[in-house]
Parts: C-alpha cells; structure tokens; sequence
C-alpha cells in the first residue's frame, strides 16, 4: 500500500473520531452544567482549555461564554479541529483514498457534511443542540459501522486501526483530564461532594462507559475507580490499555513494524507504573499530560516507518 | 408554466427525441410516454431526489476560474438522451476504424513516416506540431498502439448523421460522469429499466483494466497498474479517483512514484515495490522533468527512460497527441483510406486549413459563418464562434490566423441536434453532442452510446462543463427487442 495513502487513511480515522468525540464533549458538558448545583461555576471555557486550543480561541473571540465557545468548537472553519474542519479534512483525506475504503464511506462522509453544514448553528442553542449532536454522533457511528461490517482487514484496515486507537486514547487522557479540573474548580464549593458525583459520572458518561462501568464495578461512581477504569480496563473500547493492545496488534500486522512493536511494547509495560489513584488533583494531571506526550511520540514513530 | 409534451418544439434542428411536435422518435416512446405519465411534482420531486444523490455521490467537478472551489455539483439533467441501437452500431464501427487508423498513423510518424513521403498528408503537420515529441521517434509500445483511450466527440447535424468533431487522444476525459450518470438515472428512474431494453455501460472499467493490463511489460498474473493523477486541484480528479477505485489501481501522484535502473516502482508502507503499467492523467510536457519541462513536480524524474526501455507500459503513450490536432483531423479521412484502404464509416465535419493560402482566403472572408479553432487546443478555450462574435472579436482573430495560419482550422457552423431538457419548470431544446469512448490495445472496445454533454443555456453551443455546460444519461435503446 502506498506510504501516502497509509496515512491519509490513518488521518481518516483520527477525524472521524475526533469529529465524535467533539460532539461528545459538547453534550456531555451541556448536561454536567444542568446537573450541577446552583451556584457552581463551571465554565465552557474548559472545554477550549481542554484541546489546548487557547491562543486561537483568544484571536477570534472576546467572551469566553457558552455559545462562543460551542461555535468554536463545532462550526468554526478557522478552528482548525473544529467539528466543520476536521469534515472538511476528512473529506480530502476520503477523496484521495476512495480506493482502499468501502465505496459507500464516501457518501457516508458527503452526507455527514452536508448535515453539519446545514445544522450546525442550530446546536449554539441548547434547545436544538441535542438533535444536532446526536446527528453527528449517528453519522460517525455510522462510518465506523460501514467499515467494520464491510471493510476487508487489509493493511489500510489496520492503518485505520491505529488512528482510531490512538486519537481516542488521546482523547480519553483529555476527557479524565476535564474531569480533575473540575473538581479543582469546584472543590470550595459547599456543594463539593455532590458535584464529584456529577462530574465524573459525565466523565464516564462522555465515553459512553457509565453503564460497563457499573456492571463491572457494581458500586458508586467514584473519581479513582473510574479514573483506573478508564485508563486500565482491558476491555472497555476506550481505555488506554484497551487502545495500546489494539494499536499494538494491528502495528504487529504492519510490514516492518519492529521498531515500532518495540517501542509500543515498552510503553505498555512501564504506562501504568506511576500512576497514583489517591491524589485525582494535579500529579493526575501531570500524568495524563504525560500521557498525551507518549502518543505524540507513538504517532512520530509510525510516520518514521511507514508514511514517509 | 408546467411540463407539456404535447407543446415540446425542436425548431429547426434535428432533436433527439422527437421527429416534430407530438412525435416522438422509436427508441424514444417508452421514455416520453413514462414521463408523460408522471405529474409535475413527481418530475420535481425526481430531479431532487437526483440532485442530493449527486451531493451524496460527490460527483463534483472543477472550474479553475472559481477559486478555492474545488468541487461544484455535476449539472445534470434527468431526462435521458436515447440513441437507436442499429444507429449506435453503426457509429461504434467506424469509431473502431478511426482509431486504428489513428494508431497505425502515429506510429509511422514515429518510424518510417511512409504517409508524409507518400504525400498522402504534408510534412509541415509534424514539422510544426506542438504535439510531436521527437523523444519518442523509434519507440515500440506494444501492440503499435499509442493511443489507448480516446474520447471521440460525436455531433449530429440537421440531417440527423453523426460527424466526428474532435478526437481526443491525450488524456481524455468525461468517463466517469458517463458511468455516474447511469448510476444517478437507475436511481431516480429504476422503473424505466425494466420496461425499455437500455444497453448497459458498466464494463466499461474492466475493459479498461484489462487494456491496461495488456500492456504490462512483465508476464505476471497482477501486473500493477497505478492512475498517475496530478492531485485534487485538477478539473478530473474526480474521474481520476474514481476510476482507479472502480479498477483497484493504485491512484498515484507524481511524489509517490520513483525510476531506478530503468524501472519504476512506488513508495509503498512494505518499501519500493515495481509498478508495471501507467493510466497517466497528466499532460506529456509534465511527465518527466528529465525530458520535457525541467519545472513540473507532477511528473517522475526517468519515467520516459523507464517507458523507452520497454520496462513500464504507460496509456496514452508520450507522443501520442500528435494525432489530437486540428489539422491532422481534417486528414483522417485520407488515413483511413491510405492505412486500411476503407472507406470511412463516420465523416468528418467539413473542415478548413487556413495553413492552405486559398481556404484561409475563404476563412477570412466568412468569419461571420465560421467557428475557428486552434489546432491544439481543448475545453472549448480560444475559440471564435463566428455568427455569436462581435465584429471586434473577428477582427482580432483574423489577425490571429494570419500571424500563424498552421495553429487555425475552421469549421461552418454546425446545428447541433437538441433534446429536451428541464429549464426550471418546463422543458426546452437544448444543444448537446456525444463523447464516446474508445478502447485499443491488442483488441477494440467502444463504449455503449457515451457522455452526453448538454449546453444549458439557452442557444449556446458550448457544452464544456468548464463552460456551463450540463449533462444527460445517454441510452443506447435496442427497439427490436420485445419486452
């Protein structure tokens, strides 16, 4: 397979997850602020904050509230991971490697835009915001549900596989990392205990976890458990160690792919090594920070070997 | 106003459709008696219904006048073009003949230019061609073929024949909304399919894989073919991808390809593998910096030291396009002849050279009745329609042709047949032609019927979709069949 389309079609699968996830964010966030007590000050701008999107957020807009925010983060084509640029990227990327995808994931990503693109300033208000969010999500499912019931496990199959993985593990780092940030925010409040409940039920909730979370823990949400859950369950979609076995199988596929199952390998054996439960505050933040650096580096070496 | 039918007027030129008013031709009457059938809403409500599968399908093309516009929707109008399968035949036939002739043409251009010694066309033709690549002369592509796929662009005058307008042999292009134009025609009008005997179009890419195929130099089971495409900002991209994704052909760039000792491979995750035939959607002069524009990033350093060495197949060949020129075309008829000693079954469009001192006198003279070309040209850019221009534009393009009378032919202008076609909610006559496409290698393949192009506004005689021009399914209608 060409170098080039390999990645183009690992790009195809960390847009389409970071267009899901997005949505996901916003109407998880839009729920927490229903949920929590009156007179808790939790801001939109957390989410800008989230994607260390600060400075070009800063350029285009001077109020920092929640319609802004929500804009910039779905509709705004200078947003460079908004949800409207990351489709128009995706499209490029579907466009040149129409070749090695189902015929249909083409018109499966037209129609996502055409949706988006007549729907989006309806989710700037939260009563219409549902239905668009909701959309977006269907549509992504829907991609991914076309490619799993019809795409042949060819080495673009797997090039998908590893962008899926790693943007949702970068992804989740970024989700657990909202979650302690709340909690730091919220922690004066008199209502502190209760908000806790709230935030990382929606944490879990934002990656569609809470209810495999309560058949396995069968106990209360609680900020470690679900903090440990989302990092090592082995068999929840979106936990690192779930994603570092997917990326570590698919790479193993991949023509010379030793260095790269090395370094995967050592990851995966030192990753959960420092990790402190007990304080969610800022060494959890650091370390998730951290986190966010090894996929970097994950991503560097899979360019190294296969898409230059 | 609403769709009427029964009102429908082709005026005074020959329509597709209809013979006069109220009439409609043979392998037309199932269509119109379907349409007719159909309330206006049902009509709308189709053409919708083909509008948001040209938006879900993504079937875009690109005007490079519209900057940062890289996909506009195909224009297409639901209302088929049909076209009597005994007619078809006929024409296939001698679409066949005229490429052979063609192919056997340039490859004695490039060895023993027997039909300039013979005097049978003038020398000056390659002498003064834009088109021939002396890079090539001594070359032996296999089967003597160059061009391997043409695009014939088809016109039917008054008197209802076809004539051959143009013939495109460099890198034609069109297939591919040909195909997609049936896809959107069985989506919005599935019951038609069953009731009329409509020729299918869809083998048209295997044909095509298979030709490429043909050429591969080494003797393996899964020679690799690659569309070698110059990336998402060309007018064809579309067709590009879309073409290779129907084949499973690698679509390449220019970047992704390598020459080393003679052969071509390409950058592939597993390291360099070989690549053995070249659909090349790129213009000769960008092919190889090595040999032609030393500037061009689109092309490959050594690919025609790779195609000279007989180690990578490429279609068309380089070289090819000596034969897609205006002036060689007034000659075909004579090729035909002189090379396979047949008459030729599909004329030509009354053509003048105003190379020649007495026809460009006549040129000059009746600019007012003619449609000038340059030889070398396509897209429909740089031409004068004579009855359409200002006298200021004649003017000018005199002066042109006598600044360099080799690089001009003329045509009279031709009454383009028409069909009807949905103007908002009504129909009127539009004007259209034909691109068939043809395919030659060790064996010939024509297409069932082609691209129908249709100039949409109203009168105009330029159906080049860079140029407002739109498009119908074309049906090949076999009217002896009982269904």
């Amino acid at each position: 397979m060409l170098s080039k389309v390999a990645e183009r079609v690992y790009w195809t699968a960390r847009y389409i997850e970071r267009v899901e996830n997005t949505a996901r964010l916003v109407a998880v966030y839009t729920n927490l602020l229903l949920d929590l007590p009156k007179g808790v000050n939790l801001g939109w701008y957390n989410l800008v904050a989230l994607s260390s999107l600060e400075s070009t957020f800063t350029d285009r807009y001077k109020v920092q509230d929640e319609r802004n925010v929500v804009k910039f983060l779905l509709a705004d084509e200078k947003n460079p991971v908004s949800v409207v640029s990351s489709l128009n990227i995706l499209r490029e990327n579907v466009r040149t490697t129409r070749d090695v995808v189902p015929v249909e994931t083409w018109e499966l990503i037209n129609e996502l835009s055409i949706f988006v693109n007549e729907n989006s300033t309806k989710a700037l208000n939260r009563g219409q915001r549902h239905d668009c969010l909701e959309g977006i999500i269907r549509g992504c499912q829907r991609i991914n549900g076309l490619l799993y019931g019809t795409m042949t496990h060819d080495e673009a199959w797997d090039f998908l596989r590893l962008g899926r993985n790693l943007e949702r593990a970068d992804m989740t780092t970024r989700l657990l990392d909202a979650g302690c940030a709340a909690i730091l925010q919220t922690e004066s409040h008199e209502g502190a205990v209760n908000s806790r409940q709230i935030i990382w039920g929606n944490v879990l909730r934002s990656v569609g976890g809470e209810q495999s979370y309560r058949r396995k823990l069968r106990s209360a949400v609680q900020g470690c458990e679900v903090a440990r859950y989302l990092l090592e369950d082995p068999q929840f979609p979106r936990t690192i160690q779930h994603c570092l076995a997917a990326i570590a199988d698919s790479a193993a596929k991949l023509p010379r792919c030793e260095p790269v199952s090395k370094g995967i390998k050592s990851l995966q054996a030192r990753v959960f090594k420092e990790v402190n439960y007990e304080d969610l505050g800022a060494p959890m933040r650091e370390y998730l920070n951290s986190l966010q650096v090894e996929m970097g580096q994950l991503h560097s070496t899979f360019a190294k070997q296969w898409f230059n | 106003m609403t769709i009427n039918w029964s009102d429908y007027s082709p005026a005074d030129f020959y329509d597709e459709l209809y013979s006069s008013i109220g009439n409609p031709r043979k392998p037309a009457r199932r269509l119109v008696g379907f349409l007719k059938s159909l309330r206006d809403d049902e009509i709308e409500q189709r053409r919708q219904a083909a509008e948001a599968s040209i938006r879900e399908m993504g079937v875009t093309f690109t005007v490079y006048t519209e900057e940062g516009n890289i996909d506009r929707a195909w224009p297409f109008d639901i209302i088929p073009r049909t076209i009597a399968k005994k007619q078809w035949d006929k024409t296939a036939a001698g679409l066949k003949q005229r490429l052979q002739a063609l192919n056997l043409f340039i490859d004695d251009i490039y060895h023993e230019q027997r039909i300039l010694k013979d005097g049978v066309v003038p020398d000056y033709i390659i002498k003064q061609s834009k088109n021939f690549r002396p890079e090539c002369v001594g070359v032996s592509p296999p089967f003597g073929v160059w061009a391997h796929i043409c695009g014939t662009d088809l016109v039917r005058d008054k008197d209802g024949e076809f004539y051959v307008l143009e013939d495109n042999l460099r890198v034609p292009s069109g297939v591919a909304y040909m195909l997609e134009n049936r896809a959107i025609t069985k989506r919005v009008l599935p019951d038609l399919f069953e009731k009329i005997h409509i020729e299918p179009v869809n083998d048209y890419c295997e044909r095509l894989f298979d030709m490429l195929s043909s050429l591969s130099p080494r003797k393996v089971k899964q020679p690799v073919v690659v569309v070698l495409t110059p990336g998402i900002y060309n007018s064809a991209y579309f067709e590009h991808a879309f073409l290779a994704q129907q084949m499973g052909a690698e679509l390449v760039e220019g970047s992704d390809l390598v020459v080393q000792d003679d052969c071509v491979f390409m950058k592939t995750v597993a390291g360099l593998e070989r690549v053995d035939v070249i659909y090349r959607r790129i213009d000769d002069i960008y092919l190889d910096p090595e040999v032609f524009n030393p500037d061009s990033v689109l092309g490959v350093p050594g690919l025609m030291r790779a195609w000279r060495a007989g180690n990578v197949g490429m279609a068309n060949a380089p070289g090819a396009g000596v034969a897609d020129d205006k002036v060689v075309y007034a000659y075909v008829p004579q090729i035909i002849r002189y090379y396979l000693d047949q008459d030729p079954i599909v004329p030509n469009v009354e053509t003048f050279l105003c190379f020649d001192e007495k026809q460009r006198e006549y040129v000059l003279a009746n600019l007012d009745k003619l449609v000038v070309k340059p030889a070398n040209e396509s897209g429909g850019y740089g031409m004068l329609i004579g009855p359409h221009a200002t006298k200021k534009d004649r003017t000018e393009f005199a002066e042109l042709i006598k600044a360099n009378p080799r690089n001009y032919i003329a045509q009279p202008t031709l009454a383009l047949s028409t069909a009807p076609t949905l103007i908002g909610n009504h129909l009127e006559p539009r004007h259209l032609d034909l691109r068939p496409f043809v395919l030659q290698s060790s064996d010939i393949y024509v297409t069932t019927g082609g691209l129908t192009r249709v100039a949409m506004r109203k009168g105009s005689l330029v159906v080049n979709s860079s140029q407002g021009g739109g498009s119908k399914d074309t049906w090949v209608v076999d009217t002896e069949v009982n269904i």
